[in-house]
């Protein structure tokens, strides 16, 4: 096996660009992958960094480390912006998205590897202009909403706003110019045979979070651009004493931000779509009832977008609309869950560390579902609205669900990137390290949010000291996971050579047919998948 | 580090025993308390609902979140490669699947109802025997009394240094707005710079103060005593530090007070008092 993988490689080796040119005008959509994978790398270094510094002052009450509050609330921006933009966004449709679209549907690149090219650019450009806007001036201290008016030239003076508006935009062109390169080759790329219902669902994932990219990106930038002339040229979109409304941008952030949720978190359903699926040796239940919960879940994202702005204000059957709107999320969801569970169901289920993780995003993401069932209820987010239980909900069912099925996704096809395994006995550690330390950490929050602890605060009244400690010290334990990770990554460099399909009879989609690791040109011949069964 | 901690609890505890039993036999003291897991006490109707409604909630989801990892349990146990070597092949069924998407239906529609009866409930009342006005500014909060001279104050945090015995920290402000207790109460919310937020969580009020606009809600509070929240609106560097305080009176006290406040703040009669009424008549007119 590793002879023929090693002689198909070399068939390909004469036409291999240099250095410089391969890596900075890379047009090979796994290159690009890698290169979106270390972006995300290293985005997630810094972002964490900052989310363990927030927890060490919260640690216990008082002022310990950061006496300056504007720096606090930069650290708290900061995070925000570097986790979702830079991080997730990055590393599962740019990475992953890159690298597996094209082999699983059998294509042999994407559809413009030029455009491919200069979306990733654009993302590290937006990255670089995100972290001056941290250290040049004071810092957005505006949370990631960046309302104003606290976001306005007045209460945000200096350059810091401005830039990490540019920053979104930069990001924002990105990712758009990616959803289009993906809507193109997953709608005219296919294998002959692989009809839309044949798509493996990471392949539906993907072009359902394009569609969301698509819609949803365009009327962020529209409200950065209103924002960045109030800043700068005197318009008053956002300013009430001259005419305009504050609640104008929320309405305009959220039409994008909760899009953005699923943004995060679809291409992880695809993710664990593929690994469950693999690992229980069996075929996706309900595949179309899989695919159309995701469209459905991306459907109604656009129209609940009110529900993160229960408290502004509303007229009271504006609330009742969207408390009932939100909660029809629950439906498709639930249908996910239920497919999940059954695709294991009768299944024979091998715990290799992919599948850990793909458990672990189950477990997150339905103990972080139903407290969203109590967040969709604009009579109970009376007392939930800025609390920290919005901050342990939000945590559980996108953002660490959606790293946990980033791991997933990186010990399920590292084999095929690097082509090495990474050590297993050690991962095995990791995921359990990981776990319990994200849930020491974030599920005390529940309690916090309930006795009344308002979100983005540097210091807290004494009482709440307990729930904030056991917080801090699963913070500790999550960077201990988070080290152990880079130790594996490492060690991955030297591991034993991955075979083309490392995962047995049930990985059936295509990335598998081809060596590991995938070589630099692949499907060159295109496969006939005419007659195959629906790809899982 | 653990010695604060003990040092924190025996301060608050005390503090809780005195106020409840000493001090003001009658004053409940209403924030949070140690290790503290779930709501504080709801004190108005509108928390009790509020209350009960997150309760009946907490069952659902806690069922729901048994259910299906027990499920995720079973089937690991269940179905492994060595208990189960044979995968089944079955990627269907139409009963099972109408099933699980039907059921959750059911359930959001049961949750629903009672959701929708409250958010109504909430919202605002119609027989209002007093306004107050409550404006945000970085960082303290103003309030206004539209039905008694236009009576204005605000409403500043005390700095640790000067907090006195049985003051907790980061909650206390030098001028508690004062309310009377077991009244219709509406409240009108602006602001005069950024959007804050004023937050009470053992009465269930949580509502924007927006530059520009007015926000409506209502409070009734049930029991004498002092209640504490704090911001809820990021709101600049000092976000953290501003508290709210209100001090329930019984009704003949309340007056009392009314009296006292209005010579003490007398000076502050720089904005005339007219903006404020027209506010109050305007809401009350409806």
């Amino acid at each position: 096996m590793a002879n023929t993988a090693e002689a198909h490689h070399d068939d390909h080796d004469h036409h291999m660009p240099g250095f410089f040119t391969r890596w900075f005008c890379s047009t090979n959509h796994k290159d690009i992958g890698t290169l979106y994978i270390l972006v995300s790398f290293i985005a997630a270094i810094i972002g964490g960094a900052m989310s363990w510094y927030i927890r060490l002052e919260l640690a216990e009450p008082g002022i310990q480390y950061i006496d300056d509050f504007q720096f606090y609330n930069v650290l708290v921006t900061a995070h925000g912006f570097l986790m979702v933009f830079f991080v997730v966004m990055p590393a599962m449709i740019g990475g992953f998205g890159n690298w597996f679209v094209p082999l699983m549907i059998g294509a042999p690149d994407m559809a413009f590897p030029r455009m491919n090219n200069i979306s990733l650019w654009l993302l590290v450009a937006g990255f670089i202009l995100l972290l001056l806007s941290a250290v040049i001036g004071d810092g957005p201290g505006t949370g990631w909403t960046v309302y104003p008016p606290l976001s306005n030239q007045e209460y945000q003076p200096g350059p810091s706003v401005d830039l990490g508006i540019l920053s979104l935009h930069l990001a924002g062109a990105s990712s758009i110019l990616g959803a289009i390169n993906f809507i193109v080759t997953i709608f005219n790329m296919r294998a002959p045979g692989m009809t839309i219902h044949r798509m493996p669902l990471f392949v539906w994932a993907i072009l359902i979070t394009a569609f969301l990219l698509l819609l949803a990106l365009p009327v962020l930038a529209g409200a950065l651009t209103m924002l960045l002339t109030d800043r700068n040229f005197g318009t008053a979109f956002f300013v009430s004493g001259q005419g305009g409304d504050p609640v104008l941008w929320q309405h305009l952030f959220w039409f994008f931000g909760h899009p953005e949720v699923y943004i995060i978190i679809i291409p992880a359903f695809g993710i664990v779509s593929q690994i469950v699926s693999t690992f229980s040796n069996k075929p996706v239940f309900g595949y179309l009832g899989m695919a159309y919960a995701m469209s459905a879940i991306g459907v109604v994202g656009f129209i609940v977008w009110a529900h993160h702005m229960f408290t502004i204000g509303f007229d009271v059957s504006t609330r009742a609309y969207f408390t009932a709107a939100t909660m029809v999320i629950a439906v498709p969801t639930g249908v996910k869950i239920f497919s999940w569970l059954a695709t294991m169901w009768g299944g024979s289920i091998k715990f290799e560390v992919p599948m850990l993780y793909a458990l672990g995003f189950i477990f997150l993401f339905v103990v972080g579902g139903v407290t969203g069932i109590t967040l969709a209820n604009a009579s109970a987010d009376l007392v939930f609205h800025d609390t920290y239980f919005v901050v342990a909900h939000f945590h559980y069912v996108m953002a660490i669900a959606a790293i946990l099925a980033m791991f997933a996704g990186y010990f399920y096809w590292i084999g095929k990137m690097s082509g090495r395994k990474y050590p297993r006995g050690l991962a095995k550690l990791q995921f359990w390290v990981f776990f319990i330390g994200v849930n020491v950490l974030f599920f005390p929050q529940h309690f916090s949010g309930f006795a009344g602890m308002p979100r983005r605060i540097p210091d807290y009244p004494a009482p709440y000291e307990g729930w904030n400690y056991v917080s801090s010290l699963g913070a500790l334990i999550t960077m201990i996971g988070t080290i152990l990770f880079f130790i594996i990554v490492w060690r991955t460099f030297y591991g034993e050579e991955a075979e083309a399909n490392e995962w047995g009879e049930g990985a059936t989609t295509l990335e598998w047919a081809v060596a590991s690791p995938a070589p630099w040109h692949t499907h060159e011949v295109l496969p006939d998948m005419t007659g195959k069964a629906p790809a899982e | 580090m653990l010695k604060r901690l003990f040092a924190a609890i025996a301060v608050v505890a005390v503090g809780v025993i005195m106020s409840a039993d000493l001090a003001m036999a009658e004053m409940v003291e209403m924030r949070s308390k140690p290790w503290q897991m779930f709501f504080q006490e709801p004190m108005s109707p509108t928390a009790e609902k509020v209350y009960d409604f997150n309760v009946f909630l907490l069952w659902v989801e806690g069922l729901i979140t048994i259910f299906v990892l027990g499920l995720m349990a079973y089937i690991c146990i269940k179905f492994n490669a060595k208990a189960n070597p044979k995968p089944s092949k079955t990627t269907h069924n139409t009963v099972l699947e109408v099933i699980w998407t039907g059921l959750p239906i059911l359930i959001l529609i049961i949750i629903a109802i009672p959701s929708l009866k409250i958010l109504y409930f909430v919202d605002k009342t119609q027989d209002a025997e007093m306004t107050l006005k409550v404006i945000g500014n970085q960082w303290y909060w103003t309030y206004e009394y539209p039905d008694h001279d236009g009576l204005t104050f605000d409403s500043y945090p005390v700095p640790d240094d000067e907090l006195k015995e049985g003051q907790p920290r980061l909650l206390s402000v030098d001028n508690p707005v004062v309310l009377p207790a077991n009244t219709n109460i509406r409240l009108l919310l602006s602001s005069n710079d950024v959007i804050h937020n004023w937050a009470m969580p053992s009465l269930a009020i949580k509502l924007d103060t927006t530059p520009g606009r007015i926000n409506e809600t209502w409070t009734h509070i049930n029991k004498p005593g002092n209640y504490y929240g704090m911001c809820s609106e990021l709101c600049g560097v000092n976000h953290s530090f501003m508290p709210i305080h209100i001090k329930a009176l019984p009704k003949t006290e309340f007056s009392n007070w009314l009296a006292k406040a209005k010579k003490e703040f007398a000076t502050n009669e720089t904005q005339k008092k007219d903006a404020p009424v027209r506010l109050a008549q305007a809401a009350t007119a409806k």
